[in-house]
């Protein structure tokens, strides 16, 4: 970038900003209720009904660094880049047959984690620490890549002269994210969320509209995308369609993808928040709308090639928006990208919070909290956890919270069996499911790690495939096994807490 | 009949990672390839199949 301010994009940018500002601080007044409650700050009273959860769900799971992130792969790979589109639309069936359940159940018995649901089940609060830990794990790196996404946004309208401009700016917008996620918890996000995802579509459709007309049209950028891609290299693999070579991975990276997206404690929290199932079941279906949304900004990569924008990497997409569109455009998309960092940063920054105040404070540190004490537990920890997230990127290479992001994913996935098997079936103990996590966790980060933080490894006989799912295969296998031979023994099975129509609708309610 | 209905959930998994049957170019429409505009087609089509399941539950 050069050392240009764009005048015109910071002030329709500051505008939005201070506007989802005061709408942050006023969210602790929507469906008031007693935010020192935890299920209120922490989930929004579960009052959300469809569109708020629509909004939510949608402002929650499609991020800014996703915005800027999946172009940029896109720009560079070609059509490898594109496994976002299966995997953001299989993901919703396998939603709407689990999240109900999950639902159901945490609602007839207070839970407000998955980590919660996995103590009751199980018994075990050794497996829900597991749980627990396992998510805030994965979601410190995520809220930190939220961060890239608004600082490639600060960049791209420029500084002047100022050297630590985008740092100072990004410490200012995560203060103020930071205490209005403080004082009113999921509500804020909620509210926010629709100003964004609103914000997002109009970027998206005047994208999808503009740009190819400026540059002939989508036949066009395919050609100059397909011309670029020729002109490189033959490794590493590029292309417009996938090199034979990339199939299983982009099959394999899809399918883990969609099993570990619900999995995230950003993507619960914002589920459990729900007013019912069905609300859930309604989302599975409405929710798709955002995957269009996402396939479109992802040809916003080989828009780029077509542009020839004098940029790579994640500063691409702020680079063809600049040379698109009016600079005061320019100012409301840039604006869309960065509030998409802040309703995912906030959300999962509670939903991390959550987990911390009722699966480690309270098991080890605390166990007699009153209503209070919990809520401010989880206020703090949501401080801290962004505190954390922001030290993360402006002290360490960028590189340390991609490749931790990237682990996150392979990590989140082993809480598979003890969460999804564990709404379907008691069958499974919870010390070989505990076991199961154990080597599926080393496993996985084994694999990655020898190849220098890798998401794929080679199966000979195969292909490349996700190895996320090596470790899941290998988790269920020693989950199994240990459960068939505790069972063969006839040990003592661990009390559960909840009775098989917990997990249904109930009977009464409307549909 | 009913009872099958869920299996629907699992259509858009076959058609979309059963990735050798959509990479390709052609047939293109309207400049997209192939295999763009059949992920692109693939969410309203799985979004149906999710509604007729959701339709199917109950009654």
């Amino acid at each position: 970038m050069s050392g240009a301010v764009h005048w015109a994009a910071w002030s329709v940018f500051g505008v939005f900003f201070a506007l989802v500002t005061v709408l942050g601080f006023v969210a602790a007044r929507w469906k008031a209720a007693d935010l020192n409650h935890l299920h209120e700050w922490g989930l929004g009273g579960r009052r959300f009904g469809t569109l708020i959860t629509w909004f939510l769900l949608g402002g929650d799971l499609y991020t800014a660094y996703t915005v800027i992130a999946v172009p940029a792969l896109v720009f560079t790979v070609g059509a490898y880049g594109f496994f976002a589109m299966p995997y953001t639309i299989i993901t919703y069936p396998f939603v709407f047959a689990v999240m109900p359940r999950l639902w159901n159940v945490c609602h007839r018995n207070h839970y407000l984690t998955t980590a919660d649901f996995v103590e009751g089940r199980y018994g075990s609060h050794w497996l829900a620490l597991a749980v627990a830990l396992t998510g805030v794990l994965a979601t410190m790196p995520y809220i930190a890549l939220q961060l890239v996404g608004m600082q490639v946004v600060f960049e791209a309208m420029g500084f002047g002269g100022m050297r630590q401009g985008p740092e100072i700016a990004l410490v200012v917008a995560f203060v103020i994210l930071a205490l209005y996620t403080y004082s009113s918890g999921l509500r804020a996000p909620a509210m926010i969320a629709f100003v964004k995802d609103i914000m997002i579509y109009v970027f998206v459709l005047a994208a999808v509209i503009l740009i190819p007309a400026q540059l002939g049209g989508f036949a066009a950028i395919f050609d100059a995308a397909d011309k670029a891609f020729q002109a490189k290299p033959a490794a590493p693999p590029t292309g417009l369609i996938l090199q034979p070579s990339q199939v299983t991975a982009f099959a394999t990276l899809a399918l883990g993808s969609a099993f570990a997206l619900f999995l995230y404690p950003h993507a619960a929290t914002g589920t459990l928040a729900a007013s019912s199932a069905n609300v859930i079941r309604r989302n599975a279906v409405l929710l798709p709308t955002y995957s269009v949304a996402l396939g479109l900004i992802a040809l916003l990569g080989y828009m780029a090639i077509a542009a020839q924008v004098p940029a790579k990497g994640n500063a691409v997409v702020p680079a063809l928006i600049l040379r698109s569109f009016p600079e005061w455009f320019a100012g409301f998309c840039f604006a869309a990208i960065a509030l998409g960092a802040l309703v995912p940063a906030a959300i999962m920054s509670i939903g991390a919070a959550n987990l911390v105040t009722r699966n480690i404070w309270r098991p080890y540190v605390n166990a007699r909290m009153n209503p209070a004490q919990e809520s401010s537990i989880a206020k703090i920890t949501s401080l801290l956890v962004k505190v954390g997230a922001l030290v993360f990127i402006v002290f360490l290479p960028l590189e340390f919270a991609i490749n931790l992001q990237l682990l996150g994913g392979i990590w989140v996935l082993q809480t598979f069996p003890a969460v999804v098997f564990g709404l379907f079936t008691r069958w499974f103990r919870p010390l070989p499911l505990l076991a199961g996590w154990a080597a599926g966790m080393a496993l996985g980060t084994t694999l990655s790690w020898m190849q220098g933080v890798k998401p794929v490894y080679a199966i000979p006989g195969v292909g490349l495939v996700y190895i996320g799912l090596i470790a899941l295969a290998a988790n269920i296998v020693v989950a199994a096994i240990g459960t068939a031979l505790a069972s063969a023994m006839k040990l003592a099975r661990s009390p559960d807490a909840t009775l098989p129509a917990d997990y249904r609708d109930a009977a009464t309610l409307p549909r | 009949m009913r009872r099958f209905l869920p299996l629907l959930l699992l259509v858009s998994y076959v058609a979309l990672l059963w990735v050798p049957f959509y990479n390709r170019r052609e047939p293109a429409l309207w400049g997209f390839p192939f295999f763009y505009w059949y992920m692109l087609l693939w969410v309203p089509l799985a979004s149906l199949l999710t509604y007729a399941v959701y339709r199917g539950r109950r009654a």
